[in-house]
């Protein structure tokens, strides 16, 4: 039995406060969604657990079955057991999902040759298109493209934890029935006969939960948990919106390391 | 330093001890009495500005005497270096082996001689319309004192031209290789592509670990419709001084690739002029350039459109990793009569460490309304948010970077019209990367281990 536990988490990003003291526990086999309106810090949250640059956790604990996340780097949080389904996977030209995984494979002692024949089995139960395996990273994907092969990288990788980081998003309703099935599959049996998934959902809308069908429900909004409950919340959500938590229009959170267009190396431009 | 000669290492009476046919031996006096009226290039001028080149004392270098006619090299005293070099490409139409600045093996097959293909050292007549015009068929005018220089001392040019209609499916190679310490050769390489033609070059510039300088010159006429790919790797050893210079003439409705992989030398300097002087004529150009050390590597580009409807393409990425320097200067010129003309000229650097610096300076001139041109040029670390993405994944700190970098030059490689040499390139590039994995190894050391060993 895996546990992530989060205990008054507080962090800024540009010197503002954004996560406000969040507590949580996920434990295998739970399926969490975090539901909160835009800009109230759900995506800060999966970015500060994941160890993302720029954000600065300035309160609380985040521990991984005992073992003190914080103080690991980001890859040492993968190997530890996490994975972060990101709301906007990044393009990076020139490598394969495949020379990724192999070296994540690797650096934890296993088979990398393993890797290409459980992509390729992750795929087909999704219905993600195997040619995509070989092309670089996330590009010239659309977006329901790449929201599958961040949940072909998870199921590959075989975490402990997943955040899915509004993963429905960009997803059509026959896609996101195949990957909810597909996560769901993973926190009743594990990866490849493993312990069960724990999924902490960070999300906008419903959809994703009438797929997914949480245990638990958490409505946050300005960097905290305002209530946890059945998924008789989600319901009481979707008559009401979030007007019955949050009496005015929440300000954006800034975004962590925005990047100004000559720190990307990578542009294109169609060019050649 | 030779005592005779130390009045004036570089006068036409050097030029005139150097043998070769009479055409040659007199555009040699020629070219170094010209060269005697041209000045030391100095970063005051533009195309010279963020270079090394008043470090540069030539005084301290010598040219290679010819060899004893006795003692002729024989292919047996080739360095390994370079046969294993000619290896790694695999198979080729042809080869010519250019050791301390003179010919030492030339190969072609027996097919490519009949269909007329002239490769290898110049002829001894200079015949109209004949291979001997092909030498400074498009360096009427050399651009710098190391040009003039080359026309004026290179020993043995190499010359090679393609008939017209022919089509090479196998590419040519020569291989430039220089191991005498505090020595100056002058390499050159003179191409035709007859009308029609279809052929692709392999250019190595390689030499030991020797202080040395090397000032090349490689001209290339793409005639009209023909297709003509170049691919050049330039891997001197790390007290090597280069000054090179690339021009190139593409005719009616022809294609010119040329691609270009920059690792080695101390000062490694490049000019590249793409001429497009033909009506439809395309000049698409290409490079990966790394420094790491102390290294500069210094290159200049010219697309110059001087007709209608003639397109240009640029790509140069660069990297540069410890203390080293890169330069790119790039000048797209569209000429008066260059209506309809597309140009496109794009240039990124990685800078790896804090201490390296990257230098890019797009240029535009354009005296024709009717024309599209765009540049672009960024310079900056590692994309962070690419870097999270791949760390997120599992993959150790150190490996992402080295994914992220052999990813960002994987583009460029592609573009090499020799899979073979991309892949020399690629190899080569790995090696650098590695060596700074290596020399960062901390925390992650054992699990590095691990990974090296499960891709062994």
């Amino acid at each position: 039995m895996s546990e992530l536990v989060i205990s008054d988490l507080r962090a800024t990003v540009d010197g503002k406060d954004i996560l406000k003291g969040v507590t949580l526990t996920v434990r295998s086999g739970e399926v969490h969604a975090v539901m909160g309106p835009n800009g109230s810090g759900k995506s800060t949250l999966s970015n500060v657990l994941m160890g993302k640059p720029g954000y600065v956790v300035t309160g609380g604990a985040v521990t991984l079955d005992g073992v003190d996340l914080l103080a690991m780097a980001t890859w040492e949080r993968a190997q530890a057991g996490l994975y972060l389904a990101m709301q906007y996977p990044v393009e990076v030209p020139g490598i394969s999902v495949k020379d990724v995984l192999a070296e994540a494979y690797a650096a934890s002692d296993r088979d990398r040759q393993l890797v290409p024949s459980l992509m390729a089995t992750e795929a087909n139960l999704i219905g993600f298109e195997r040619e995509f395996l070989d092309r670089p990273l996330n590009v010239d994907l659309s977006g329901g493209e790449k929201k599958r092969n961040e949940t072909v990288q998870m199921a590959v990788l075989g975490p402990k934890i997943a955040i899915l980081d509004e993963l429905d998003s960009g997803l059509d309703v026959d896609a996101l029935r195949a990957v909810s099935r597909r996560i769901e599959l993973a926190t009743t049996e594990g990866f490849s006969g493993g312990e069960r998934l724990g999924v902490l959902a960070i999300t906008h809308y419903n959809r994703l939960l009438e797929e997914l069908h949480p245990d638990v429900v958490h409505i946050f909004a300005n960097g905290q948990i305002l209530e946890s409950g059945g998924p008789e919340i989600a319901t009481r959500l979707e008559e009401t919106g979030y007007a019955a938590w949050v009496e005015e229009e929440e300000q954006t959170a800034p975004t962590a390391a925005a990047r100004p267009v000559v720190d990307d190396p990578f542009f294109s431009d169609g060019l050649l | 330093m030779s005592t005779d000669l130390s009045t004036d290492s570089f006068s036409s009476a050097v030029a005139d001890s150097l043998d070769g046919p009479a055409w040659l031996r007199e555009r040699r006096h020629a070219a170094a009495e010209d060269a005697a009226q041209m000045a030391f290039p100095s970063t005051d001028s533009e195309e010279w500005r963020y270079s090394r080149i008043g470090d540069l004392d030539l005084e301290q270098f010598e040219m290679i005497p010819a060899p004893d006619a006795d003692a002729a090299h024989t292919t047996s005293e080739i360095p390994l270096a370079v046969t294993e070099f000619i290896q790694e490409l695999g198979q080729l139409g042809g080869s010519v082996l250019v050791y301390n600045g003179r010919i030492v093996s030339t190969q072609l097959s027996d097919e490519l001689l009949q269909q007329g293909v002239v490769f290898g050292a110049v002829p001894e007549d200079a015949t109209p319309k004949g291979a001997a015009e092909v030498l400074g068929a498009v360096m009427h005018e050399a651009p710098d004192l190391f040009g003039a220089y080359n026309d004026a001392f290179g020993a043995d040019p190499v010359v090679l031209d393609v008939p017209r209609n022919l089509v090479i499916d196998l590419p040519l190679a020569v291989v430039f290789y220089v191991d005498v310490a505090d020595s100056i050769t002058f390499p050159r390489l003179s191409v035709r592509g007859g009308e029609n033609s279809q052929f692709s070059f392999i250019e190595a510039s390689l030499s030991a670990d020797v202080p040395a300088v090397v000032a090349p010159v490689t001209e290339v006429v793409v005639g009209n419709a023909a297709r003509v790919s170049h691919s050049a790797l330039q891997d001197v050893g790390p007290q090597v001084w280069q000054v090179g210079t690339f021009l190139a003439e593409v005719g009616q409705d022809a294609t010119l690739d040329a691609a270009l992989a920059a690792i080695g030398g101390s000062y490694a300097r490049l000019r590249m002029d793409c001429r497009l002087v033909g009506r439809g004529a395309s000049g698409n150009l290409s490079s990966a350039y790394f420094g790491d050390d102390h290294q500069m590597l210094d290159l200049r580009t010219f697309q110059e459109h001087q007709a209608a409807d003639t397109t240009s393409k640029l790509l140069f990425k660069g990297a540069v990793a410890d203390n080293s320097h890169s330069v790119y200067t790039g000048l797209i010129r569209i000429k008066p009569d260059a209506r309809g003309s597309n140009a496109y000229q794009t240039n990124r650097n990685l800078k790896l460490s804090d201490t390296a610096w990257a230098e890019s300076v797009p240029n535009l001139e354009i005296e024709n309304n009717d024309v599209h041109c765009s540049h672009a040029s960024t310079v900056g670390p590692v994309d962070e948010e690419q870097r999270f993405y791949v760390e997120s994944r599992g993959v150790p700190s150190l490996v992402a970077e080295r994914l992220i970098v052999a990813g960002f030059f994987d583009e460029v490689l592609d573009h090499f019209a020799v899979p073979a040499l991309a892949s020399v390139a690629r190899d080569r590039v790995n090696k650098i990367l590695d060596s700074h994995v290596g020399a960062l190894l901390t925390s992650d050391s054992a699990l590095l281990a691990d990974a090296s060993n499960e891709s062994a």
